[in-house]
């Protein structure tokens, strides 16, 4: 594969998306290019839609309007007939995403290792045994080798989000994507969750994260896109958001620190 | 108790016991197993809001729920089975597996509507499709939960095969008439009748506890 060809793939962005929940329009308008390589953070007050951005990004929400761009796929919304979430071209877009929750969402009826597991082997349709020694391998990198035959009830919370990380890096994907991983953790089992986060940013894997951490967004991002009333304010280095001299930016950012 | 009563259960409680296992609990499993078929079916065509076969699903569930077994019974047999020269056996089934499949399509329903959005989403960000999130993702889950009321049905149903002998089938509560009448003891065979019933009923206690346990496995 040429140069040019690899770029093409690298391609991350969506163009002008729109969504709205019945009468409540979430996101304007909101165009976003995701720089291969590199962590962007998202960052906005409650309701601003960062997350539902996000969410759209690996089309678990279907904008109303608007172009996602994956990997050098795209799908363009608006046209014609809604797709459903099922859609097999979405599937392939989400597949090549990897998406981890605030709240986990590990299948709590399989153990670690089958969590792992499950996606590469049920959706790549991939070889057993091939999938069971990257799980074994990914748990070594999330620190968590001896919880493999656990199941996500008997694990603290900050264990099942790092479980979470791993099964989204079983399906080996192009594009990770976090909406806010550590609202649900106290303090404690933040810091271990927020290493794994910045041992993959280090990796300079292609990162799009949602957090109300302002420390962790400022020492991880590459971009930081500040979000309000469904429209990107701001985007830049993080001095550049914080210094653009925007009133709402500053009185959110001073609320945060205090 | 009298030797006279003695004597009577001893020659009463074998045949009935047997009519038992041999009419009223097949009668019961097998309308059960179709029970949940039906329910099933009818659920998973609710929840996905299939145009028309939604609609009759939600009129077939509220006049099975809301009229009388008996009644419902009456008119399987009577009204449609036996003009056409149908099997009562047939005609019990029919309305038996019908009634239970109404309830047991709410207590599946709801089952599945219990589990989280979560799990559907956590189950599409793999890249998983529909079939996939719901057979491997919210049925096993959706069935834990619906374990105790699904067994709630199930022993209704099993007390409820007794309305199969006003249609003349020759089950327990069937013999256990003739055995009064013959007898004149209403109070000893009736008492005799309700203990098999209650033998049958807690083995099925037993069975849903060893569900139960057998599905607590990685609960949450």
């Amino acid at each position: 594969m040429d140069k040019a060809a690899d770029e093409e793939r690298a391609m991350y962005k969506v163009s002008g998306i729109t969504k709205n929940f019945s009468d409540n329009q979430i996101l304007k308008g909101v165009s976003l290019e995701i720089e291969p390589n590199k962590t962007t953070v998202l960052i906005g007050p409650s309701g601003s839609g960062k997350t539902t951005l996000l969410r759209c990004i690996n089309l678990l929400e279907i904008p109303d309007g608007g172009v996602v761009e994956v990997g050098g796929l795209s799908y363009e919304f608006g046209r014609g007939r809604k797709p459903k979430i099922d859609d097999p071209r979405l599937r392939e877009i989400r597949s090549r995403t990897g998406m981890v929750f605030q709240n986990f969402q590990l299948f709590p009826h399989w153990t670690v290792l089958e969590n792992i597991m499950k996606g590469p082997v049920t959706v790549l349709k991939r070889e057993k045994e091939q999938c069971r020694k990257e799980a074994l391998e990914l748990l070594v990198k999330v620190g968590l080798s001896d919880k493999k035959d656990a199941y996500p009830y008997e694990l603290s919370g900050g264990q099942q989000q790092r479980i979470a990380i791993a099964r989204a890096l079983a399906m080996k994907p192009e594009l990770l994507l976090f909406d806010e991983p550590t609202s649900a953790l106290d303090p404690e089992l933040e810091a271990e969750v927020l290493n794994i986060i910045r041992q993959l940013v280090e990796e300079k894997r292609t990162i799009v994260i949602v957090t109300h951490k302002m420390s962790f967004a400022k020492e991880i991002a590459d971009k930081i896109v500040f979000f309000d009333q469904g429209m990107i304010v701001k985007e830049g280095s993080y001095e550049e958001v914080e210094n653009c001299g925007n009133q709402r930016i500053t009185q959110f950012l001073n609320m945060i620190k205090n | 108790m009298s030797e006279r009563h003695m004597e009577i259960i001893g020659r009463t409680f074998w045949p009935m016991l047997e009519k038992g296992l041999l009419y009223s609990v097949p009668l019961a499993v097998v309308s059960f197993i179709l029970g949940i078929v039906i329910a099933v079916i009818a659920a998973l065509v609710i929840i996905n809001r299939i145009p028309f076969f939604k609609q009759l699903a939600d009129i077939y569930i509220w006049v099975f729920r809301g009229t009388p077994l008996l009644v419902q019974l009456f008119i399987v047999y009577w009204g449609i089975c036996n003009p056409l020269g149908i099997d009562k056996w047939i005609a019990s089934i029919t309305a038996f597996s019908l009634n239970v499949g109404a309830y047991s399509a709410e207590t599946i329903r709801a089952a599945i509507l219990s589990i989280p959005k979560g799990q559907w989403e956590a189950g599409y960000a793999i890249g998983m499709n529909y079939r996939q999130v719901f057979f491997q993702v919210i049925i096993p889950q959706a069935a834990k939960v619906s374990v105790p009321p699904l067994f709630n049905s199930f022993i209704s149903l099993v007390k409820d095969t007794s309305l199969a002998s006003t249609i003349m089938i020759s089950e327990m509560f069937r013999k256990a008439q003739e055995f009064a009448s013959s007898n004149f003891e209403y109070l000893l065979i009736y008492s005799e009748v309700a203990v098999v019933y209650l033998m049958f009923c807690t083995v099925l206690n037993g069975l849903q506890k060893v569900i139960e346990v057998k599905l607590r496995v990685g609960k949450n």
